[in-house]
């Protein structure tokens, strides 16, 4: 002990730490730290202020509907009678159909880039497939207008709807393009680069020695994916799906343009819908009084419900990285 | 870090899991396809639709009464330009400091800033059209009323969608910055903010040009928040309390519109804005590499 004590005796000043704040009494570091101090709380006060306002603005139509207003389904502007029923459960239905549509798409391309696609191929196609995140939702909607709708009227939504399947409770309505199944298509093709990315990424970080493990054992390619690769990012890949989730539950334009937007729910992929984010979307600019404070909370419900979708799916993502980091690690 | 491919290609003698397991690859490869077509299919079709509706008047003149012939985009192009730059002035400060905030610190608290800038990044952008409308519309409408709608409430709405992404990639690319050049500049007796100035920054420029715009290619395809705060407006206008057409309101408004010529006037307006985007991206990723030359 006494010899250490003389080693600090010996050596002055401590070297400045790198990362660390300075304790120097510099009138200029301090106002420098206060200045990166708030920008970055400023985070913190943009989604509590966000959190507050939403709360402050629906106020009105909390006192008058309480919790009525999310299993109330009439939404009649003209009669003050506002319900979100519909939307909740629009929102809640075109998202799942987009993931049925755009989980096995996206898995299995994940799958391809991460374990089969030779590298001269997985570049460009990873590059491609993330392209599509880049594209605006507007120019989506506008696709969806003038070549989805008229491609699933003629080639799908008719054959199926003039026959025996028309039956089915998920085939009914009219088959002109303005309903859910083009949204849940459109929204299916959106949140694909995210699912495909996220899980490809998931799938690289797996140890090789796990794969090579599998094979000593007589597996094929796919029964090690199969048997050893997809169990070990199962969480991982769950978070990628919910993270998709997140992104369709919040997607706004391209819904807009082609669900139809009537304030109704049916489980039939061929009849109209309407969305949270897009009845915001439609309505928002010419309410007032207790029209926009029910938006308002429209508006609430919608970002409670992507915070604590995108908050799982980041957790979910963020402990299979670092499990797989650790273990790859160790190896 | 990906890790290396296995070199070890498995070989099973029951030629009914050897078949399986090529028929599984089929189904990939097909998933591949698919996804990759969808992406073909988009911008073929806008490539070739919005080429062909181009013509020079749409950057000359601005919008005409619905149901008429001719008309531009003059008018939108401005706006979103306006609105670009209000975004900028917003964003930009706040997303670099956040930025070198987390580059400095690693507390606790630091570490949930950081979370919680993710999880702004997962906000839908109409709940900040929304935040925006609820801070700059209605205290405006209420000062002065008839003047709700403004291209401030527009620029703040883009502006706080902005932060986040501007904030993660300034922390990423200042982390590649080497230790040696910080403890350098400090031991020759510089102050911090002196060495996040003068040495940190420099030498980060082009990782954080790069982050500003990916950035800028977010917002600038926005619409769902600009429809309650920009608003848009028939008239040409450039002052910023007054409401301020947009591409991609245009794009919106023309492309539901029942009238041919709108529809062509849609096309054209995504091809610009696909172009801006492109633009962006691509001088984002040669800033990058500028950046990793050095």
């Amino acid at each position: 002990m006494p010899s250490e004590a003389a080693v600090i005796e010996a050596v002055p000043a401590a070297p400045p730490k790198s990362r660390r704040w300075e304790t120097r009494r510099n009138i200029g570091d301090k106002v420098y730290k206060w200045i990166l101090t708030v920008a970055a709380v400023s985070v913190l006060l943009i989604i509590a202020g966000t959190i507050y306002e939403l709360t402050m603005g629906s106020r009105q139509s909390i006192a008058a509907f309480g919790l009525r207003f999310f299993s109330d389904s009439n939404w009649d502007p003209g009669r003050h009678l506002f319900g979100a029923l519909p939307f909740i459960l629009g929102t809640l239905y075109s998202s799942f159909w987009a993931l049925v549509l755009a989980l096995p798409i996206g898995l299995f391309t994940a799958i391809f880039l991460s374990e089969m696609a030779p590298r001269w191929l997985e570049r460009p196609v990873s590059f491609m497939v993330e392209l599509l995140a880049a594209i605006p939702s507007v120019v989506y909607g506008l696709w969806g207008l003038f070549v989805l709708q008229p491609f699933l009227v003629k080639y799908f939504e008719g054959p199926i709807a003039n026959g025996p399947l028309a039956a089915l409770p998920i085939f009914g309505g009219t088959a002109n393009g303005y309903d859910m199944l083009s949204a849940s298509v459109i929204l299916a093709i959106m949140v694909l680069p995210y699912i495909t990315a996220v899980s490809r990424d998931i799938l690289r970080a797996i140890p090789r020695t796990v794969r090579e493990a599998s094979y000593a054992l007589g597996a094929t390619s796919w029964e090690t994916i199969k048997g050893v690769v997809l169990p070990y990012a199962r969480a991982g890949i769950i978070g990628a799906v919910m993270l998709g989730f997140g992104r369709a539950l919040g997607e706004t334009m391209a819904v807009t343009m082609v669900i139809g937007n009537a304030p109704i729910f049916k489980t039939d992929l061929f009849s109209s819908g309407y969305t949270l984010a897009s009845v915001i979307a439609n309505e928002l600019a010419e309410a007032s009084g207790l029209y926009r404070s029910a938006l308002i909370e429209i508006g609430l419900c919608l970002f409670l419900i992507t915070l604590v979708v995108n908050a799982a799916a980041k957790l979910l993502i963020y402990y299979t990285a670092q499990d797989l980091n650790a273990t790859g690690g160790k190896k | 870090m990906p890790e290396p491919r296995t070199s070890i290609r498995p070989w099973h003698r029951s030629r009914f899991r050897r078949a399986f397991s090529a028929v599984m690859a089929g189904v990939a490869a097909s998933a591949t396809i698919v996804a990759v077509t969808a992406l073909v299919f988009v911008l073929l079709y806008i490539l070739i639709g919005g080429i062909g509706s181009m013509n020079f008047s749409i950057f000359t003149q601005g919008p005409v009464p619905m149901g008429q012939e001719g008309g531009g985009l003059r008018n939108a192009i401005i706006g979103t330009l306006i609105l670009i730059s209000i975004a900028c002035v917003i964003g930009l400060p706040i997303g670099i400091l956040g930025g070198v905030y987390q580059l400095e610190t690693n507390t606790t608290f630091s570490r949930t800033l950081r979370f919680f800038t993710d999880v702004m990044n997962s906000i839908p952008s109409i709940v900040m059209g929304i935040f925006a409308y609820l801070i700059v519309v209605l205290p405006a409408a209420e000062i002065s009323p008839g003047h709700a709608f403004s291209a401030f409430a527009g620029g703040v709405a883009l502006g706080f969608l902005m932060i986040p992404t501007v904030m993660r990639t300034t922390e990423e690319i200042l982390r590649l910055v080497p230790v040696a050049l910080r403890d350098a500049s400090l031991a020759l007796g510089a102050s911090q903010w002196r060495t996040t100035l003068s040495v940190i920054l420099p030498s980060a420029r082009g990782g954080i040009i790069t982050g500003i715009l990916l950035a800028l290619a977010r917002i600038a395809g926005e619409t769902a928040p600009l429809l309650f705060t920009a608003f848009g407006n028939l008239d040409f206008n450039v002052r910023l309390d007054r409401p301020i057409d947009a591409l991609p309101l245009n794009i919106f408004n023309y492309a539901t519109s029942p009238y041919e010529n709108l529809h062509h006037l849609a096309l054209a307006g995504a091809i610009i804005l696909l172009a801006i985007i492109l633009v962006l991206s691509i001088a984002a990723r040669w800033a990058l590499k500028g950046q990793l030359q050095d």
